[in-house]
């Protein structure tokens, strides 16, 4: 039995630097921050009071009539329903929204998405957990709780923050009735997905996969959550530049939001029907820390794991050269978050898992511009790496003016890099490592008959 | 020549019990384990029965220097590391939390993996409220200002929230926890698909093992919405019947009738069942007891779920009929040859009968000769945690020959095999268990009798 490939075949963004794929790369390799005050709600008071958000996001212009179907659904399900609606049209697979597929029977078309939880209804929940507390006794009265929250708690509202009810969206939008999955593995989610969905069509599941995640924690219990952990950068005085991953000065991540949707195929069921692959998903690795739930392995064993394993499949040491004399892998884009903790150990992982050819690597973070999309991160980040290799171009990291001797690889400082003149680029590891332990790695690689 | 995959641990926790046998000796009796909520007050809601589990510490089920981390699990992250470890003991897989096996099989870590299905677990109303109350503005109104740190306006209420309190509540919690507990650095998800989360967490445990990616995985999933939030939310669902003020003390086993058009609806349960999915040529190279094979597994999407849910229901779920015949496909066998089903069975008639109209679109006149073992009246729905219960009285009844009594105190549509039924002994080669989940996601596994 022949190996069934796995390629891309469309890409779908909806992301603080905008919506279009070509326009957020410009801005990516442009070195253009993304990152402003917290509009969404009232987060004045917060220790973190910005974030990178999305502007002027109309899903009507991405979906089109389809959109009023969906318009009790949460945020971030209309960020995939807009990104899932420009993969699929660069896929070729049929009209848009509210159409059926062409050339693929639905029940082959399967979706794996690493979408997180739409936002709680907060001021609701608040006016119900506080007519709930009873000073007194220090206990929840229920019957005081209940009374609000019927008052108040609408039955969409409550039933679209359910994270597979973006899946259901997704289905019905675009007419899939494959294999169906969500899953929530944190900041690693959405690459996890992207992984898993390239096993189902290897194995032979399903033919296409809509693969990726969509996010958005910019909400009250969101911000709380990460600034209580002390995960968030609180650089108030200077939100542009506090997302500086590898750099001495960092302090904590940025919160971003949005979402990242590839559509991939089998090989032969995409030239079958008259389609180009974009890049190929050569391999995926995933792996836990077991280790702390607080604190990633000091040594990066999970991480080292996840693009060992990714390498392999890919049938790749990643110890040697190419052929080119170049690192078997060009350009790792990082986890990178700019927390003082993971951008350390990333780095020794990176090391450990390719030896000598870690110097020979470029291995940035995009999140210096985007900040983090936390569940959605990851597809996104795959998609960077798909636009480095059709242009041969790697992004920069942004902010990295003070460098940490313990970040000590190639991190693409402050300006673009054009690896044309030695080769472009061909192979890249995408990474991300998820609150918990959860390590997931996809290995993209140019497309090549 | 892809490897075959067994089932060789099983361990669960439910309102029925601690352990696998307190859960087939409950179904049995046969016992419900359904009554009025004792564990928070829930004299304002509408629903106000459910299966609680019965009191355990989780403290004993880590090791002593992992009993710090117990008190940032939630009840889904608790009822899972519980049921993991038996699983572990279950399965006489040695690993560094289930060391009380030390005639068990070591298994190196990086060949253990973990996927284990959970819902979104609602943050514990009281923690939040009791620090919310001291961020009020002078009318006595939650103050977003008050909330934060920074500034005149600013009280630092937030600060009133444990530094951990996010970690507490990820979905992924359960499965983390359960992965640094026993050591297992093989791949790791959580999905995330309400009732269908745990059957799709053991189909892909056993893709993983059958592609070489592990030898042993802990599989299956773990929910408890025995909370405020997590009840309005089924409520919402259109899961659970309400509880009428004068039916309070109702017994549990009188409410939950399965494909009964007239049954009020469904109650909620708590629960968590993992199993340890195996490699079979590593399972039969330690001489491991093997339950049941694990033969085939499908998955489908319900195209207009979302349409179902806001408007009219749908007479039969297309998606869930997909992948019964996909899972049916995969373990290479027809309709014809399926012995018993482990369905969904919530007892809310209007998914019931979507989930009947399935079966029956696959199984045609024969569904009435096939036995459904409903297990919603003795447990509730466990929502994420179902499908690792129902998958592990699957493989109980082929590894013993046996099918459990049923309650129903009610009659169930025409043309189905399942009504009220004392345990009897049954020859059974295969299984199907079946989920659909809110959202549209559906998946099947088929489990085959193992004969050595």
């Amino acid at each position: 039995m022949s190996e069934r490939r796995v390629v891309l075949m469309g890409m779908g963004l909806v992301t603080p630097l905008g919506e279009d794929v070509e326009a957020v790369w410009s801005g990516l390799v442009a070195g253009t921050s993304a990152i402003g005050p917290v509009t969404r709600f009232d987060a004045g008071t917060f220790a973190t009071n910005f974030a990178a958000e999305v502007r002027g996001f109309s899903l009507r212009d991405s979906i089109g009539g389809e959109a009023s179907t969906h318009e009790g659904a949460g945020q971030s399900t209309h960020f995939a329903l807009a990104a899932c609606a420009r993969a699929w049209a660069q896929a070729g697979l049929g009209a848009g929204a509210g159409s059926a597929p062409e050339g693929v029977d639905p029940r082959r078309i399967g979706i794996y998405l690493g979408a997180g939880e739409g936002p709680p209804d907060f001021e609701s929940f608040s006016a119900a957990n506080i007519a709930g507390w009873n000073a007194d006794t220090r206990t929840v009265d229920g019957g005081a709780w209940a009374k609000v929250a019927y008052e108040r708690l609408s039955k969409m509202r409550e039933l679209e923050q359910e994270p597979n009810m973006t899946v259901g969206r997704l289905a019905r939008a675009f007419g899939a009735r494959g294999p169906a999955f969500n899953c929530m593995t944190a900041c690693a989610a959405s690459t996890q997905a992207v992984g898993e969905a390239s096993e189902m069509i290897r194995r032979g599941d399903a033919d296409v996969m809509i693969a990726g995640g969509a996010h958005s924690m910019i909400h009250p219990l969101g911000m709380t959550g990460f600034i209580r952990l002390t995960a968030m950068s609180t650089r108030r005085d200077d939100p542009a530049t506090a997302s500086r991953p590898f750099d001495a000065t960092r302090d904590g991540f940025v919160m971003g939001e949005g979402a990242g949707i590839v559509v991939i195929e089998e090989l032969g069921h995409a030239l079958g029907r008259g389609a180009t692959p974009l890049a190929e998903i050569a391999g995926y690795g995933s792996s836990a820390d077991a280790f702390r739930i607080t604190d990633i392995q000091p040594e990066g064993r999970g991480a080292t794991s996840a693009m060992r394993q990714a390498c392999a499949q890919a049938g790749i040491d990643p110890t040697k050269a190419d052929d080119k004399g170049r690192a078997p892998v060009q350009y790792v884009n990082a986890h990178g978050t700019g927390t003082q903790e993971n951008d350390k150990i990333e780095t020794t992982a990176v090391r450990n898992a390719f030896g000598p050819m870690a110097d020979k690597l470029l291995f940035g973070s995009v999140k210096s511009m985007l900040g983090h999309l936390i569940q959605a991160a990851g597809a996104v980040e795959l998609i960077t790496c798909v636009k480095a290799i059709e242009t041969g171009i790697v992004p920069p990291t942004m902010n990295l003016k003070n460098p940490d001797p313990r970040c000590d690889l190639d991190h693409i400082a402050g300006e673009a890099r054009d690896l044309n003149p030695s080769g472009g680029v061909d192979v890249c590891l995408s990474n991300s490592f998820g609150f918990g332990g959860q390590n997931n790695t996809v290995c993209v690689r140019r497309y090549e008959e | 020549m892809r490897e075959g995959v067994v089932i060789t641990g099983i361990g669960t926790v439910c309102g029925l019990g601690i352990g696998a046998d307190a859960l087939w000796d409950g179904l049995c009796a046969p016992r419900s384990a359904i009554g009025p909520i004792t564990r928070f007050d829930a004299s304002g809601l509408r629903s106000r029965l459910a299966s609680e589990a019965p009191e355990f510490s989780v403290r004993d089920s880590v090791p002593k220097s992992y009993r710090k981390a117990t008190k940032v699990m939630c009840r889904d992250t608790e009822l899972a590391v519980v049921a993991a470890r038996l699983a572990a003991l279950d399965a006489g897989v040695r690993t560094r939390g289930s060391d009380e096996a030390d005639e068990g099989f070591e298994i190196s870590g990086e060949r253990l993996g973990c996927h284990i299905g959970a819902g979104l677990i609602a943050a514990e109303t009281g923690e939040l409220g009791r620090a919310q109350a001291t961020g009020l503005d002078e009318d006595g109104e939650f103050s977003i200002r008050a909330w934060g740190s920074v500034g005149d306006e600013a009280r630092g209420a937030m600060e009133n929230l444990t530094p951990l309190w996010l970690l507490k509540y990820l979905p992924n919690m359960p499965a983390c926890h359960v992965t640094i507990v026993h050591g297992a650095e093989g791949p790791s998800n959580t999905i995330t698909c309400f009732e269908t989360s745990a059957l799709l967490c053991l189909g892909e445990s056993s893709r993983v093992i059958e592609r070489g990616g592990a030898d042993v995985c802990f599989s299956g999933g773990t929910e408890s919405k025995l909370n405020l939030v997590g009840m309005v939310r089924l409520e919402h669902a259109g899961r659970l019947a309400t509880t009428p003020v004068d039916q309070a003390d109702r017994a549990g086993s009188e409410v939950v009738r399965p494909y009964d058009p007239q049954s009020a609806g469904g109650v909620a349960g708590e629960g968590a069942g993992i199993l340890m999915l195996e490699g079979m040529g590593h399972a039969r190279g330690r001489g491991a007891r093997v339950y049941a094979q694990v033969a085939g597994f499908g998955a489908a999407q319900t195209r207009t779920a979302v349409d179902a849910i806001y408007g009219e229901p749908v007479e039969r779920d297309e998606g869930l009929s997909d992948a019964i015949l996909s899972a049916l496909r995969d373990a290479g066998i027809t309709a014809e040859q399926v012995d018993a089903i482990v369905p969904g069975a919530q007892g809310a008639a209007a998914l019931d009968r979507a989930e009947a109209g399935a079966l029956s679109g696959v199984f045609g006149e024969r569904l009435r000769e096939i036995p459904l073992v409903t297990i919603s009246p003795n447990v509730g729905s466990c929502v994420a945690g179902q499908g690792g219960l129902q998958t592990a009285v699957a493989a109980m009844c082929l590894h013993r020959q046996m099918l459990p009594g049923r309650i129903h105190a009610g009659r169930p549509a025409d043309g189905l095999d399942a009504g009220a039924a004392d345990t009897r002994d049954a020859r059974l080669t295969y299984v199907l268990v079946c989920a659909s989940g809110l959202g549209g996601q559906n998946a099947a596994i088929v489990l085959r009798r193992d004969e050595g």
